[in-house]
């Protein structure tokens, strides 16, 4: 299975990584829209599975939520959407969700299910380092690399640990707020990106308000391994509901944008 | 953090990274003041001559002989505001305004919180939002002109059930946004570390002066204290002064809306398991999945489908035991309770005095029960009367 570190190591220019909501606006959808995107060039897949209250999400997100639920989508029917595309292409996939999902599937035998499946990390939105002992473990038992967040407010030696904790790479989010598009890149993000990069070699991947190809570049100028690009993608899917048809297309022509930016 | 927040299993501070500086700079505060001569006595000043502390222990003679046994009122419906959220609203508003906080925001459901922030944003000169479900906004009309009257700004959540969980939801995406300049004042003894921990404090008052009064006014302690239970600030403020007091019995009321068995309700702690939302472990209202399941009460403030993780401790010790009432049984004491006492319950309330209702004939007349008149009823005069015509 192909690691982050591969993806790292190989790569000429920041990693490109696109994130969607597994199921959105339904299964067989967003099967053909992930696969677009794999094929315009992502290197990196973050995916997330749909939770009712999405607090770290803004409302691009949290629609999507609502449409992958309503679409029926559930946590073992994100498994095997999983597997799918990992069958379409060995691609890295980190996931990006709540933890109540994950404890009431049983921790242990999610990271174990999802390793299987073929992810490479899970991401918790809600649970921060203080608290990683419960699933530290569990992710390495089965495989799976780590990552956490950093963001502009957390100080640097807690940044240090972090880092420390962090296998695959540091999600490092652009600003004080909750996902969503940006006109502008926030002014706090190429002083995380230095602070980062002076005290680990993990991978810095920026992502929270990541909107444009312009977007891209300047993170990319500013050191970061790599761009997370999740509302901007996610209205594309929201703003073409009425022709399914036309999603897989738009998102393609906009990842192919960001990668030529990118390269 | 200093402390992991946790009661047994329960509680811990569940959030995104981003808010951790702010709970540790909260629990900093916290314990640097709570203690703080300076603090106690401003704040115990603003008890007593801004919120109209002591409230009164009342002997509600009539109801007491309707019922069969001794029957007494913690008059939280006394205090300025009309309920026992002022208690919490002046400590985490003092506290705010010691950490040198000039923003504060809050979401309510009832609104009785949404209002005792404005009063307190008001009084410390404070810019305050309020997050308030469209839902409950409706239903809860009265309390949210009171909100806008004392200069607060309420923000109207649609999305969701539109109630209380999604005001919070959106609260706490506002203050991951501003959360340099912003105090977030939750109203509940639910929610991250530090919050359940500095709830029952502000709150520890209510059991604090109920003890006193009983040993004053009856002679002994209690055998029943109960209060009504939806995050669970008003029934762990009784309850804390009572812990230790083995034989009193603490019984907490959930709102079992249209019963149980319909799935239609917001008891978590009677039809509930163990999860994780809005930052703390504690019984949920969810689906096999982990999906968060819509809740359903007359009362706007008991509307929630979590729980303190205290009360979780406590039920799962057995140290409090915790039943559900139904909508039809709490519309129906609103009334029984008016008539008899010309007192007006909070429909929140009305649930610990339906239970109390409902031991009629079971307990023996010498019995002494003590129940959190929560807040009062004013703001659901609407809510019994279109529940009348239907």
């Amino acid at each position: 299975m192909r690691t982050y570190k591969q993806v790292f190591t190989e790569l000429k220019h920041p990693a490109l990584i696109p994130f969607f909501v597994i199921g959105d606006p339904d299964f067989d959808t967003s099967l053909e829209i992930v696969k677009a995107a794999i094929d315009a060039g992502a290197d990196v897949l973050e995916l997330g599975i749909a939770f009712s209250d999405p607090i770290a999400d803004g409302p691009t997100i949290q629609k999507a939520n609502i449409r992958a639920l309503s679409a029926g989508i559930t946590v073992e029917r994100a498994k095997e959407f999983i597997a799918k595309v990992k069958a379409y292409k060995d691609i890295p996939i980190g996931l990006l969700m709540y933890y109540n999902l994950i404890f009431q599937y049983g921790t242990e035998k999610f990271f174990a299910d999802f390793a299987k499946a073929g992810t490479n990390s899970v991401l918790i939105a809600d649970l921060s380092i203080d608290d990683v002992d419960e699933i530290y473990e569990p992710s390495r038992k089965a495989g799976l690399d780590t990552v956490f967040m950093v963001t502009p407010n957390t100080e640097i030696e807690r940044a240090k640990k972090i880092a420390e904790k962090c296998t695959g790479f540091i999600y490092t989010v652009s600003l004080l707020g909750v996902t969503g598009g940006r006109d502008t890149l926030s002014d706090m993000i190429k002083p995380l990106i230095s602070r980062l990069k002076s005290i680990t070699d993990v991978p810095v991947c920026v992502g929270f308000g990541v909107s444009t190809p312009q977007h891209a570049v300047e993170l990319a100028k500013a050191g970061a391994d790599g761009v997370i690009i999740g509302s901007r993608i996610v209205k594309i899917i929201e703003d073409n509901l009425s022709d399914k048809a036309v999603i897989a297309k738009e998102v393609m022509k906009f990842i192919k944008e960001v990668k030529a930016a990118l390269s | 953090m200093k402390q992991n927040g946790r009661f047994g299993q329960f509680g811990g501070f569940y959030v995104p990274e981003v808010l951790i500086p702010a709970l540790e700079e909260m629990e900093t505060a916290f314990y640097k003041f709570y203690k703080n001569e300076k603090f106690v006595k401003e704040l115990d000043t603003l008890y007593k001559d801004y919120a109209g502390r002591p409230t009164p222990l009342y002997y509600a003679t009539r109801f007491s002989e309707l019922v069969g046994f001794k029957v007494y009122i913690k008059r939280e419906d006394l205090l300025h505001g009309g309920a026992h959220k002022v208690n919490n609203c002046l400590g985490q508003g003092l506290l705010a305004k010691y950490m040198g906080k000039t923003k504060l925001i809050a979401e309510t459901g009832a609104g009785q919180h949404g209002l005792a922030t404005s009063m307190i944003g008001a009084l410390f000169g404070m810019n305050t939002k309020i997050f308030m479900g469209a839902i409950d906004i409706e239903r809860q009309s009265v309390n949210v002109h009171k909100m806008r009257l004392c200069g607060a700004e309420v923000i109207s959540v649609k999305g969701g059930t539109e109630t209380l969980k999604d005001a919070i939801n959106e609260a706490l995406r506002y203050w991951t946004a501003n959360v340099a300049d912003t105090f977030y004042l939750f109203g509940t003894a639910c929610g991250p570390h530090p919050y359940p921990v500095i709830v029952r404090h502000f709150q520890s008052c209510i059991g604090t002066e109920s003890r006193q009064q009983c040993l004053e006014k009856i002679g002994k302690l209690p055998d029943i204290v109960t209060a009504c239970v939806g995050g669970g600030s008003n029934a762990i403020g009784i309850f804390s002064a009572f812990l230790e007091d083995k034989k009193v019995k603490l019984v907490g009321v959930e709102p079992a809306g249209k019963g149980i068995e319909t799935g239609k309700h917001a008891a978590p702690l009677n039809a509930g398991n163990v999860g994780i939302l809005h930052g703390t472990k504690m019984y949920l209202m969810q689906n096999k999945e982990g999906q968060i399941l819509d809740t359903e009460s007359v009362s706007a403030g008991l509307d929630y489908p979590g729980v303190g993780p205290e009360h979780c401790y406590l039920k799962d010790t057995g140290r409090a035991n915790y039943v559900a009432m139904k909508d039809e049984d709490v519309l129906k004491i609103f009334d029984i309770f008016t008539k008899c006492e010309g007192i007006l319950p909070a429909l929140e309330s009305s649930h610990s005095l339906a239970w109390v209702y409902n031991q009629k004939g079971k307990l023996p007349k010498d019995t002494t029960v003590v129940v959190n008149l929560s807040g009062r009823g004013d703001k659901d005069v609407d809510i019994v009367e279109r529940n009348k015509i239907k």
